[in-house]
């Protein structure tokens, strides 16, 4: 086990899959001389050479449609979206193609693609690139969507993506790159897709999260705890498709109360599809109405202090607790 | 076209009824607003207007049928309108009704007047649904237990999983332990655990409680839990009234007679219309100021209480007032009273003034604002103009929901009362 950042332990999942698979190879803006927006893929360029870690224009419906072709070819890339909010552009060739290949064809062609981007609010960078769209692709069928927390699962996760027959959309929250943990140095570590996380077990009240809410969900335990001797379960969902609704429902029927965090926006967001799936199999089990803590209904302001208030917080978690016990 | 004639809810707090008797049989024409059954629910026996024309065509509910409130009774339909399920063996081929079980949540409520809806009830929704969370009805359910007794700690008033599970403890404690002379355990909602542990020394029986005793714990719990009293007295002198009372029945004709508790109800009525808020109801919307003056009496029977309303006090004369409050009493002690009249009250009068009792604090009549509590008029030594004089003094007490008004307010409300009964006069009109 080695301490690193989650950064660094993506990018020594990709340095591990390039070196493990020669069919593996990585495209994006600004991956290869730049290092990565985020410094990912930095030094792997010198590393791997021109052929497999690739430059890109500026051209995101371009990439995707490289990257399909190239995966329908036999190839397994990975492309860097640089964030998510650039992947509107790209959206047909992901929801059109990627998604529906393989049901098109009937099976005959699979589109092993990885497509990396950084998500989240929560860096003053205006209504436009603030998105959390990690709700918008788990609505495809066709894709799979993975949110990791920390740097064991992003490494693990991000090695699993490579080997899976199908398009993952690896999401990656901006707020948490720099966050430290333990991570194997095993090349053979996996984190599956689908097992969701129990990471701190509680019998009042199950909080979800996924991501970087993962982090404010325990905060908020903690503080339930010291503040309310309140028992919060905690559960990483890790992936949103496949969604581990096992892990979510035993949990619900022990604490008989939900809540649910992301930062996306509550209308339409992947929160109430998680909020129904536990009416519909744990009705029965609930003692209060499943609570969401969401972003609030408004394009992301600039303002710092109006971008916090836009974006969920641990008090807005204990505050969707402790309302359940309350008169 | 047929229409189905379903079981009445008559009072907040009715989720069944048992039909007492048909006054109508199967091929009968009835008009809207003829009487057409008596029901008997928790707290009386009641009768049954119909709400349309039409001839009977079938009797869904036997006599002595408990029904669910909303569940049909009968069905009313045109002359010769064949009715589905109609036959010769008509009440016995009826489809078979659902089974009343207690331990399930009441049926949806129907609307009580003009579109308001059926107010309390420990944690009923203004639908009259009991407010229970999944869990706890599961629970509850699995153990066979009550929870329409059940007052929740959740929001809103809901029940949880904790208020049931508590409840069955405390429950199977209490069945479990013989009670011993500790009927306000009984009442109680949520029975405290040392309820059970009563000692067992002085055991003795158990009675059970009627249909009335448990309508009256509830809405009383359901009053002081949930509704904030303030309290008010003051001493009426009331001199004038009675001897303006005397000279009424001096002429009066026996109907018209009239009691003390007839000028009171008299007095309060004129108040009331000069103070909307003692005549309106809190909700959490916001204030229901009622249009019309409905004003309970408390009326003490053999097993029980009730308070049914003489309706649109404000349009009455005393007179009127006199012979609506004898006609009601009779009924009420009989058991025949209608839906409406211990329905729609919107303030209430309670008096044991002719039980020689000096003063009455009461409880308010949920969901009413207020209710006034009247004793006994009595000869006293009152000061007046420096010099002790004996004067007839009746002592009341207003209790009211400080939720809706305000003790200065409630002071007005009831220096109103006191003017108008002390200068009696304004009270012929």
């Amino acid at each position: 086990m080695v301490e690193m950042r989650l950064r660094d332990a993506l990018r020594e999942a990709l340095r591990e899959e390039l070196i493990r698979d020669p069919l593996v190879f990585l495209m994006g803006e600004d991956i290869g001389a730049y290092g990565g927006s985020y410094t990912v893929t930095k030094g792997l360029l010198e590393e791997f050479g021109e052929e497999r870690v690739r430059d890109t224009p500026i051209a995101e419906s371009g990439i995707i449609g490289a990257g399909i072709g190239a995966a329908m070819a036999g190839l397994r890339p990975m492309v860097e979206m640089m964030t998510i909010n650039f992947s509107f552009l790209a959206l047909d060739q992901i929801v059109n193609s990627a998604a529906k290949l393989h049901y098109m064809s009937n099976g005959q062609i699979n589109v092993p693609l990885v497509i990396r981007m950084a998500s989240g609010g929560g860096s003053q960078l205006a209504a436009t690139h603030s998105h959390s769209l990690e709700g918008l692709y788990a609505h495809f069928p066709g894709l799979k969507v993975v949110c990791p927390s920390n740097p064991a699962d992003a490494k693990g996760l991000l090695k699993r993506a490579f080997r899976d027959d199908n398009t993952v959309i690896f999401i990656e929250h901006t707020s948490i790159y720099g966050i430290k943990g333990e991570v194997p140095d095993d090349p053979d570590f996996l984190v599956e897709f689908g097992k969701a996380n129990i990471l701190r077990e509680g019998t009042d009240v199950t909080i979800v999260g996924y991501s970087g809410s993962v982090h404010q969900a325990i905060r908020a335990a903690d503080m339930l705890k010291e503040q309310e001797d309140i028992d919060a379960e905690v559960i990483d969902l890790r992936t949103l498709r496949p969604l581990d609704m096992e892990t979510v429902i035993a949990s619900v029927k022990k604490t008989n109360r939900a809540v649910i965090v992301e930062d996306d926006w509550k209308f339409g967001g992947f929160a109430g599809e998680l909020s129904a799936q536990i009416m519909e199999q744990a009705f029965d089990w609930l003692d209060a109405p499943v609570a969401r803590v969401s972003g609030k209904d408004v394009p992301m302001p600039y303002n710092r202090n109006l971008e916090f208030a836009a974006l969920p917080s641990e008090e807005d978690i204990v505050d969707a607790v402790t309302g359940m016990f309350r008169e | 076209m047929a229409i189905e004639i379903a079981m009445p809810q008559m009072g907040a707090d009715m989720t069944e009824g048992t039909v007492v008797k048909w006054l109508k049989q199967v091929g009968d024409t009835v008009t809207r607003g003829e009487i057409i059954a008596e029901i008997e629910t928790d707290k009386a026996t009641v009768e049954l207007e119909a709400f349309e024309s039409g001839v009977l065509k079938r009797l869904v509910a036997a006599e002595g049928d408990t029904v669910p409130v909303g569940d049909p009774i009968a069905i009313l339909g045109e002359a010769d309108e064949v009715v589905p399920g109609d036959g010769p063996s008509r009440v016995a081929a009826t489809p078979p009704r659902r089974v009343v079980d207690r331990t399930a949540e009441p049926v949806a409520a129907t609307p009580m007047r003009d579109g308001v809806t059926a107010s309390a009830g420990p944690s009923l929704t203004p639908g009259g649904r009991i407010r229970i969370s999944p869990v706890a009805r599961r629970i509850a359910n699995e153990a066979k237990f009550d929870v329409s007794r059940l007052t929740g700690s959740g929001p809103d008033g809901r029940i949880l999983r904790r208020d049931v599970e508590e409840a069955i403890r405390a429950g199977v404690a209490a069945v479990a332990a013989p009670v011993a002379a500790q009927p306000a355990a009984e009442l109680r909602p949520l029975p405290p655990p040392r309820a059970s542990v009563a000692a067992p020394a002085a055991a003795g029986p158990v009675e059970a409680l009627s249909r009335m005793r448990q309508a009256i714990a509830r809405r009383m719990t359901l009053s002081k839990q949930t509704q904030p009293h303030y309290y008010l007295t003051l001493d009426i002198d009331m001199t004038a009234a009675m001897a303006f009372r005397e000279q009424i029945n001096a002429t009066a004709n026996e109907e018209q007679r009239v009691s003390v508790n007839d000028l009171i109800v008299k007095a309060c009525a004129l108040a009331l219309a000069r103070h909307p808020k003692f005549n309106a109801e809190f909700t959490e919307a916001g204030l229901k100021l009622h249009d019309q003056v409905n004003i309970d009496i408390g009326i003490a029977l053999d097993d029980g209480l009730i308070a049914p309303a003489i309706l649109n006090c404000a349009e009455k004369t005393l007179g009127h007032i006199a012979a609506d409050a004898k006609d009601l009493i009779a009924r009420a002690k009989t058991g025949h009273l209608r839906a409406n009249e211990y329905s729609e009250g919107t303030f209430t009068i309670t008096n044991l003034g002719a039980y020689g009792v000096e003063s009455l604090i009461g409880i308010i009549n949920p969901p009413q604002a207020a209710i006034l509590g009247v004793g006994s008029v009595m000869p006293q030594a009152v000061v007046r103009d420096g010099q002790i004089v004996a004067r007839q003094v009746m002592k009341v007490a207003l209790s009211a929901d400080h939720r809706v008004t305000d003790g200065a307010e409630g002071a007005r409300f009831i220096k109103e009362i006191q003017g108008l009964l002390e200068n009696p006069a304004s009270l012929a009109l």
